[in-house]
């Protein structure tokens, strides 16, 4: 086992490799560039080109990515052409808050699809069945930036229930886990569980039918079990299939979404990354972009290696 | 038993008389910025950083007047008290004498060194203090500025490249940050960013990047009738405008920059109070004047003007924009008397492209670079496509180049022979305008020598009657003559139809009931000390 997780942390090398230098070129294919963010519309040629001499964008690509691969292997990543602070402190603070959105939404989707995909499943009434595949159909469909607006009108601007937007009270500083935090959090947690309910319902019931239709099931039927003992049979078969897209999914939201951060104005890496595209602000691109697929390929090492734990089955060369 | 009542009650009456100029709240503020604008002395995030991280925490030499509503607002004396060019230099060494006894945030003195120090950290590379993201905001203001010396502790003596009688106006952008704070902080301007230090009305108290910055009264601001009444002042980036509409509607901020326009009707609904003024913004098409670009000709640069329905356009927006006459609007000082009327004439502007040799087999072809959204650009798709069916329908062949707006500035910093233009085929542009002073109104618009690297006459105009307009503006050093130089270059312009002239944004905002005393003055930036909560 750990033999496996070590080489699948070597394959981790090339595959940053080869994101990071995708990023640099999809970035730089984009037309626009970070000076012109910088400085305002009417800034002469002559302005623009000393400052592209400054930061050193007035060199070849290869070089730039050069250097750029050279500092963040120094494991600096240089600073924002935005704002001038260090990208591992922006991306650093940024992430610490998608993270906890994420956790957030996984608790909330992954709970529920369980419940409700299970019960689908099990379900002797077709209204129950429908009702739950309606629910899931609703989940994948709906667009989450519209629903993050109907949720701020209803509850924040309506009812009054729910503050609108921000990570906390206007006089705190970061996130801590109390109600006034909290209550910041319910409604972009809401709109960000919404696509992960809606897949994760329609796998857990797609796979625990597959498995109720199994012979084993009936096997423990008619060893006498109750339902309870061979509920738990069936989850346990199940969750190999369902650990795999929860990862994807999980992956997804740590991610973060641009528009619901955008939505709530939360300063999360989807806020972090929606700023950086539209001031073309390359070293805050790239090091957010690095450090979220590092992230993401952690996750599905981890996935990996808990599904090989709760499934001897699968055997790993 | 009564007499102490009394006696209590007239302390209570004194106390609530005297302190209404302190005590009187926090306002909350969503701004349009994604993130808090810079802080270190010159803001980002265009004149809306000026506007929040500039004149608040800052001052110029030269400052703005933002008292009145019904006038436009003009220079004042600001950390200089009086300006003025050295006899015998040809108008390009200028005297500013400095104001005494101005203290910095951090407790320390204004004077003449700090004058030079902040000038050589954003024109001297070769100065320690050097600050390349301060210098990309400034350098473009200063077009003219190349010497600087101190003469004594409180005058100082600015040089410019040609006798530029406009200079007092440039030095209105430069804004003057403590060096005693940025040697305290290690030298480091990314560290002065978290803790700036200027002279303005706020103090920072703390910035909270992406999240929000927080100002505070200074009690030691030099000007004793601005020291701000509002205790407070929070400063949150929502770059989204249903955000914004949101928070402003829940009570979680009091104010909001430019709503969007369909939001209007519900933040009246729910008690709102929608400020607008007329200010020095121009949304408008910029021509290539080149050979072979229909808009050489006159007669299809009036016929354009004479096309569009402004009052539709209006419409549209909710009645948050000024139909637009010229470069200014009417009433603007500088408007003058052009004899070219610019108004929405259909007939007339089919008959001066009959005239021009166009007709229904042979249109104009005019192709506009536009942007999807931007900082000033209103709403651009909706009113382009507007403006588009007022053009085709009088007989113009009109299609757009869309793209993202950091695009689109980029595209503008090559003329319209630029490769980028060529490659795209435009043959006109859709970037709206500050026109605050009268370098940025006109020289760097309509000049011959200021076209891309140097300005932004993007469309190549050449014209040496207005060339030779301009610089006599620019030569005038007596104010009145200089107004009614400006007001002649303006109705110059205007009877040339040099630009297609469509509309002045209204400048927007949104806030609570419980603002009091806000004055929106004709200009991008606003004064916040006389506002108090209710």
């Amino acid at each position: 086992m750990l033999l496996y997780a070590l080489r699948r942390l070597i394959y981790l090398i090339p595959v940053a490799f080869g994101v990071s230098l995708l990023v640099f070129a999809l970035v730089h294919l984009a037309p626009g560039d970070p000076i012109s963010a910088i400085v305002p519309s009417d800034a002469p040629k002559e302005l623009v080109d000393k400052l592209k001499e400054y930061y050193g964008f007035d060199k070849p690509l290869p070089v730039q990515y050069g250097r750029w691969l050279l500092v963040t292997l120094s494991g600096d990543f240089g600073t924002s052409i935005g704002t001038g602070r260090p990208v591992l402190q922006e991306v650093g603070s940024a992430f610490g808050n998608t993270i906890i959105l994420a956790i957030g939404a996984c608790l909330v989707a992954f709970s529920l699809a369980i419940v409700l995909g299970t019960a689908a499943a099990y379900a002797k009434s077709r209204i129950v069945d429908r009702l739950v595949t309606s629910i899931a159909l609703v989940g994948v469909s709906v667009p989450h930036f519209w629903l993050a607006i109907v949720l701020v009108i209803v509850f924040s601007v309506e009812l009054g229930w729910l503050p609108p937007m921000g990570l906390g009270p206007e006089n705190a500083t970061g996130w801590r886990l109390d109600w006034p935090h909290i209550k910041h959090m319910i409604l972009p947690t809401i709109a960000l569980s919404v696509i992960p309910l809606g897949v994760m319902t329609r796998t857990v019931r797609s796979t625990v039918k597959e498995i109720l239709s199994m012979e084993f099931v009936t096997a423990l039927h008619a060893k006498g079990m109750n339902d309870r003992q061979i509920l738990l049979h069936v989850l346990k078969n199940a969750a190999p299939t369902c650990l795999a897209v929860m990862g994807l999914q999980a992956g997804n939201l740590i991610g973060g979404s641009i528009l619901i951060e955008t939505v709530f104005a939360w300063p999360g890496t989807g806020f972090l990354l929606n700023n950086a595209i539209f001031r073309r602000d390359l070293p805050i691109l790239q090091g957010t972009t690095l450090v979220l697929a590092f992230f993401f390929m952690m996750l599905n090492l981890t996935v990996d290696v808990i599904q090989t734990f709760v499934d001897p089955r699968i055997k790993r060369g | 038993m009564f007499k102490r009542l009394r006696l209590a009650a007239a302390a209570s009456l004194l106390v609530a008389i005297v302190t209404p100029a302190f005590s009187q709240g926090t306002l909350r503020i969503g701004m349009t910025a994604a993130d808090i604008p810079q802080t270190t002395g010159q803001p980002d995030q265009g004149f809306e950083g000026y506007r929040f991280a500039g004149y608040t925490i800052y001052d110029a030499l030269v400052n703005w007047d933002l008292s009145k509503a019904d006038t436009l607002a003009d220079i004042r004396p600001g950390l200089a008290t009086e300006w003025a060019p050295v006899e015998g230099s040809d108008g390009k060494r200028w005297t500013f004498k400095l104001r005494q006894g101005v203290k910095f945030h951090d407790g320390t003195d204004f004077d003449a060194d700090v004058v030079v120090w902040n000038l050589d950290k954003i024109l001297n590379d070769k100065s320690p203090q050097f600050d390349p993201k301060q210098a990309a905001q400034s350098r473009q203001r200063v077009p003219t500025l190349v010497g600087w010396k101190v003469i004594d502790k409180y005058t100082v003596e600015l040089t410019t490249r040609v006798a530029n009688a406009l200079f007092p106006y440039d030095m209105s952008y430069i804004l003057y940050s403590s060096p005693a704070q940025w040697e305290k902080l290690g030298k480091d301007w990314v560290k002065v960013a978290l803790q700036p230090s200027g002279t303005g009305p706020f103090k920072v108290d703390r910035v909270v990047p992406r999240e929000r910055m927080e100002l505070s009264r200074f009690d030691g601001y030099w000007d004793k009738a601005r020291v701000a009444k509002l205790d407070r002042m929070l400063l949150f980036p929502m770059p989204e405008a249903a955000t914004r509409t949101a928070a402003l509607l829940a009570g979680q901020v009091d104010w909001i920059e430019v709503p969007a326009p369909d939001a209007i009707p519900r933040l009246k609904q729910g008690g709102m109070v929608i400020v607008t003024n007329k200010y020095p913004h121009n949304w408008a098409y910029q021509p290539s004047m080149v050979e072979g670009s229909p808009w050489t000709d006159i007669r299809v640069r009036k016929a354009a003007n004479l096309a569009i329905d402004r009052a539709g356009l209006n419409k549209l927006l909710g009645g948050l924009m000024v139909e637009s006459k010229g470069v200014v609007y009417p009433g603007h000082p500088w408007f003058g008397s052009p004899t070219f009327d610019i108004k929405y004439d259909p007939e007339a502007a089919k008959k001066l492209l009959a005239e021009a040799g166009y007709g229904p087999n042979k249109k104009p072809k005019i192709k506009i670079a536009i942007s999807t959204s931007g900082s000033g650009q209103m709403l651009p798709l909706p009113m382009n496509e507007y403006v588009q069916e007022n053009l085709n329908a009088v007989g113009f062949d009109t299609s757009f180049e869309v793209m993202e707006w950091n695009t689109l500035v980029t595209f503008s910093f090559q003329p319209v022979t630029g490769d980028a233009s060529t490659k795209a085929g435009t043959n006109a542009i859709n970037i709206s305008r500050a026109t605050v002073d009268p370098y940025s109104a006109f020289m760097r618009l309509y000049h011959s020598d200021f076209v891309p690297p140097k300005g932004a006459n993007w469309g190549i105009l050449k014209d040496p009657k207005l060339d030779e307009l301009i610089n006599k503006a620019h030569a005038s050093f007596d104010r009145s003559a200089q107004t009614k130089a400006l007001a002649d270059v303006h109705a110059y312009i205007v009877d040339q139809a040099y630009w297609v002239y469509i509309a002045h944004d209204l400048n927007p905002r949104a806030m609570s009931p419980k603002v009091k005393g806000f004055v929106q003055a004709q200009s991008w930036f606003q004064d916040f000390t006389p506002i108090t909560m209710q």
